[in-house]
Formats: structure tokens, C-alpha cells, sequence
């Protein structure tokens, strides 16, 4: 079985100036799947997706969505390609009905109308179908910029950060609509600052460091990569070198000391360590235990870890 | 009509009615612009026209033209406004996006706005009516006058469009419409030109809002033709067509290139 990609770039590159934003960006994303783009602010992110969206021109690299070139077919692209970000929004002075009317029409769907209020209903936002887009809170805002990007049912949907600054409960119900897309077939490229949320969505992440992937592989695969960092805090100073034995012996990595504040940690990549096992051990080798704590690693440590792992490699 | 040509239709009628129904949603700026030359028409007509050697009367019919031609020069300022705030505020890019006629979306802009200008030059004509001012030319002449209007106001436009697309911020569009108010002074259509001082004059003269304004002043028959003065006063007609020409011919294909190509 061959892999169809929905989303093929090889070697792109855009500099603005004297700022080398992308450099060489290879990226494959596979039909009906979701691929998380993760990367700090100023990674390159949404210079990305501006030009996978033909909004910028490559100054070299080729790409191809959904089977059209980038660059000499961008009409075709833009047939099949949904786009949701900070940059490209609804009319704020125009209601979430008119605008939905207005994305359809120029879509040439037929019936713009009934589509427009399938949307409404979907989206949750029938109720304030009728009043501007302005007046809008910043979930709803959202979910109407992901319904415009909706209108024609694209082959690929692009969301740049579609949660950043939103609240929880927000932040679930645009989780929960790029499921729903997945599941219908729609392949996904989300750009995200939150490993949390490549972690729920995405089948595939791409971390993205200096306008290049930096590390590709399943959320399982870059976890498991990274590892979970165990941190135990003993009851006295005593208790620290017995802690940071069994610490080592059970995670095989050099463990960190805390004088001041008699915490002992260590990277783990085995998936056998968990929370429970640390604390039997710690406790059969008799150390004095006040807390412990397995924590999944954060975005921080992703990017420390990278950087590490390529200071090693030099 | 070919593919190309019936797109364009499309989605400028679309982008058409979208101009249209923010006006609706926000008519607050459309009154302010459209009751300016009224609120001018008044003030400048009877507070300045006292002071100037021109009887009254006299004065307001000769500032009725020109009047509603510096209003029409404000289509530079509101489509600049117009087109930054939908660059800044993503509309742009995601309108940019879409596979829709790269010239629909600046062109529906343009279009509204001659909707727009056409509602609003009927009230001014009216209170010009009863403050004095007469069409003393042929009807044939009165439809042109008001054409040719429409004309300029479709080629300032464009000028608007293409700074507000090129605009660095919403902001930096603003403190820049603001400063286009002088145009108009810089004119004859607020004062005849001929007392001016030699280089003024002709730098007055050649400011196209003078062109239009005499043509206008002649085709209601308001004034004659000026006998001395720059060409494109001497031959107002052809004067304001040829501007309007040349304004359009440059800066619609520029607005248009830098809508379909933004910062790529």
C-alpha cells in the first residue's frame, strides 16, 4: 500500500529581508491524517503556512497540496485548501450568517444559504447567527473562522494556533470540530506552541525549530524520545544520595541533585517507570520520601532536549 | 461572456453586496462623509462668501460643483481607510486564499463606493437648489456632469485602494488620509484661481480636482470656460477625462497586482 500525501514539501525556503524564516522545510503529510507543526513563537510556524496557503511565494522548494504545485497551479490549491488563522479572518462588521453566505457564494456552492445555517447549527453559533462578527467572543470568533474555512468541505485545512488564547472550554470545542473533520476525511495541518495539544490531535508532529523540521514522529515516538522527567523531594539531606541511587538505577540517566531544595531528578524513557513502581522502590531502598512527581515532558524540555542532543552531535 | 470575464462578474457582485451590507451594519462613517459638503455647502457659502467679492448667490453656485468634485476626492482617503482595515484585519488574506478573480475583491470594493457616492451626490444637489444653485445646461449635459464625477471618484479610489494595501498599519492609513484634506484646497474649487500667485496657480491648475471641477462648472452651466489658465482648465472636458483616464490606467492594475501578489 502506497501512502498518499496530501501535503509533499521538499526544501522550502522564504527569507524577509535579512530574517531566514524558513530554511529548507521538508514535510509530508499523509491523506486523512492530522499533523501537528509544534514550535515556540518565532519557530516559523505561520510563515509556513502562509506559503503551504499560497499566501507567500517560495524563494526556493517546491510543494504540492493535494496534488497541485504550489506555486504554478495555486488556483487548484486554492480549490481544495481551507485556511484558519490570526491573519486570515472573517468580517468583523459583517454578521456570522453574511459572512458564512458570503465565503459559500464565492465558493460557488450551491446554496449558499441552507450551507451557511448547516454551518450555524454545526458551529454552535445559530443563535448569534445575526449580530456582527465583532460583537463575537473569542471561542465563538473562532469556531466562525473554522466554519468559513468549512464552506466548501476542503481537502486540507490549515489552522494556524486555532486555540491560542482561548479558554478551556473553548479550546474543547475546536478539538472536538477537528476530530469530527478528521473522521470525515479532511486532512489537518495545525500549527501549535502547546505540546498538549499536538499531543490530543495530531497523528503525526513536526517540530519545528529555526524554520526547519527539527524531529518528526508520532506523539508516542517524540515522548518516548523525550522522555518523563521523575522528581522526588526527601525529607533531609541525608536521604538525597539513596534517593539518586535508586533514581539512576531505575531510569539509567544521570540524576540532577537539589541541595537547597532536596529534590532528586532524573529522565526516563522507559514506559515501565511509572509513578507507583517509583515510590515502591524509593521506598524499599528505605528513603524518606515527601513527594514525588512523574511529569510528562513540557514543550520546554522538548526544545532543551533537541538542542542538547545536536550540541552533542557537533 | 468567457470564463474569465463572467467570474470576475461573480465574484465582484459578491464582494459588491458584501461593501454594501457593512455599510448598512455601519452607516455611522457614510453619514459623517456624505453630510460634510452639506455642513460645508452652508458654512463656506455664507460665513466666507460674505467675505468675498462675489455675490453670494454667485458664490454658492460656484462652490456646488466644486464641493461634491473635492468630496469625490475623498474616495482616495476612503478606500485607502477601506483597504487597510480589511489588510490588517486578515479579511485580505483570507479572501487571498480563496479561488476567486484576483481583480473581484479591490474592484467590488470600488464599486460600492460608486454606489455609495451616487446616493450621496443627490442630497447635496438638492440643498445646493435651495441655497441657490442652478443647472443652467442641457439635461444631456447635467447626466455627463454627474458621470463624469462618478468617473473621478471610481479613479481616486483606486490610488486608496492600492496605499491602503501597501499600508504598514490601520494607523499609519489614518494619519495619511487625514493629510489628503488639502488636495482640494490646493484648487479652484473652493476659490477661483486666477488671483493666485503665478506658480500656485499653475500647480492648481494642474491638480486634477480642477480639471474636474471646471467641467463640472461648465457642463451645469455655472461658468464658462476660462479663457487663460493651464490646459487642462482651458479644455475642462477633455482635461478631466484625460486625468481620469490616466489615474485609472495606472493605478487599477497596480491596486490589483498588489492585491493578488500581497507581501509574496
Amino acid at each position: 500500500m502506497t501512502t498518499t500525501y496530501a501535503v509533499l514539501s521538499e526544501g522550502l525556503e522564504k527569507s524577509f529581508g535579512k530574517v531566514h524564516a524558513v530554511r529548507g522545510l521538508d514535510l509530508a503529510v499523509a491523506e486523512g491524517s492530522v499533523c501537528g507543526l509544534l514550535g515556540p513563537n518565532g519557530a516559523g510556524k505561520t510563515t509556513v503556512v502562509r506559503l503551504l496557503t499560497t499566501l507567500l511565494r517560495p524563494d526556493a522548494g517546491s510543494a504540492r497540496i493535494a496534488g497541485h504545485d504550489l506555486v504554478r497551479d495555486a488556483a487548484a490549491v486554492r480549490r481544495r485548501i481551507g485556511v484558519t488563522g490570526q491573519y486570515a479572518s472573517v468580517d468583523g462588521d459583517l454578521t456570522g450568517r453574511e459572512n458564512l453566505r458570503l465565503f459559500a457564494r464565492l465558493h460557488r456552492v450551491r446554496g449558499p444559504a441552507a450551507r451557511a445555517d448547516e454551518l450555524l447549527d454545526r458551529f454552535g453559533l445559530a443563535e448569534a447567527a445575526d449580530r456582527p462578527a465583532s460583537t463575537y467572543s473569542g471561542g465563538m470568533r473562532r469556531r466562525l473562522d473554522l466554519a468559513a474555512s468549512l464552506v466548501e468541505r476542503p481537502e486540507v485545512l490549515f489552522l494556524d494556533e486555532p486555540t491560542t488564547g482561548l479558554d478551556p472550554a473553548a479550546r474543547n470545542q475546536i478539538w472536538a470540530a477537528v476530530r469530527g473533520l478528521r473522521d470525515e476525511g479532511t486532512t489537518v495541518l495545525l500549527t501549535t506552541q502547546y505540546l498538549e495539544e499536538a499531543d490530543r490531535l495530531a497523528d503525526e508532529i513536526a517540530l519545528v525549530e529555526h524554520g526547519r523540521v527539527a524531529q518528526s514522529g508520532t506523539p508516542a515516538q517524540l515522548k518516548a524520545l523525550i522522555g518523563s522527567y521523575a522528581e522526588v523531594v526527601v525529607a533531609d539531606a541525608d536521604a538525597l544520595l539513596g534517593a539518586a541511587g535508586v533514581l539512576d538505577q531505575l531510569t539509567g540517566s544521570e540524576p540532577v541533585l537539589d541541595r537547597d531544595r532536596l529534590t532528586v531528578g532524573a529522565v526516563t524513557t522507559d514506559p515501565t517507570v511509572t509513578l507507583p513502581r517509583l515510590v515502591r522502590e524509593l521506598d524499599a531502598a528505605g528513603v524518606a520520601l515527601l513527594d514525588a512527581s512523574l511529569r510528562p515532558p513540557t514543550l520546554d524540555d522538548v526544545f532543551l532536549r533537541l538542542t542538547e542532543r545536536k550540541e552533542l552531535a557537533v | 461572456m468567457s470564463t474569465v470575464g463572467y467570474d470576475l462578474a461573480y465574484d465582484g457582485t459578491a464582494m459588491l453586496g458584501r461593501q454594501l451590507r457593512r455599510i448598512r451594519h455601519n452607516p455611522g462613517l457614510l453619514i459623517l462623509t456624505q453630510s460634510m459638503p452639506i455642513t460645508m455647502l452652508l458654512f463656506f457659502g455664507y460665513v466666507f462668501g460674505s467675505a468675498l467679492a462675489m455675490p453670494g448667490e454667485e458664490y454658492r453656485a460656484f462652490l456646488v460643483p466644486g464641493l461634491l468634485v473635492a468630496t469625490a476626492a475623498n474616495g482616495l482617503m476612503t478606500g485607502m481607510f477601506q483597504a487597510a482595515q480589511d489588510t490588517h484585519r486578515g479579511v485580505t488574506d483570507r479572501l487571498r486564499t480563496l479561488p476567486i478573480s484576483r481583480a473581484a475583491v479591490p474592484l467590488g470594493q470600488a464599486l460600492a463606493d460608486l454606489v455609495v457616492t451616487a446616493a450621496g451626490t443627490v442630497p447635496v444637489l438638492l440643498v445646493g437648489l435651495a441655497v441657490g444653485w442652478r443647472i443652467k445646461g442641457s439635461a444631456l449635459q447635467a447626466v455627463g456632469a454627474v458621470g463624469l464625477l462618478l468617473l473621478f471618484r471610481f479613479a481616486m479610489t483606486w490610488i486608496g485602494i492600492l496605499l491602503g494595501l501597501a499600508s504598514k498599519s490601520e494607523e499609519a492609513a489614518g494619519q495619511l488620509g487625514g493629510a489628503t484634506f488639502v488636495l482640494p484646497l490646493l484648487s479652484n474649487a473652493y476659490i477661483p484661481t486666477d488671483g493666485l500667485p503665478g506658480w500656485l496657480r499653475t500647480l492648481a491648475e494642474w491638480n486634477p480636482i480642477s480639471a474636474v471641477t471646471t467641467a463640472m462648472r461648465y457642463l451645469f452651466g455655472n461658468a464658462s470656460v476660462p479663457a487663460s489658465g493651464a490646459w487642462p482648465v482651458t479644455h475642462p472636458v477633455a482635461g478631466a477625462l484625460a486625468w481620469c483616464a490616466v489615474l485609472v490606467a495606472v493605478f487599477l492594475p497596480l491596486a490589483v497586482r498588489r492585491y493578488a501578489d500581497g507581501e509574496r
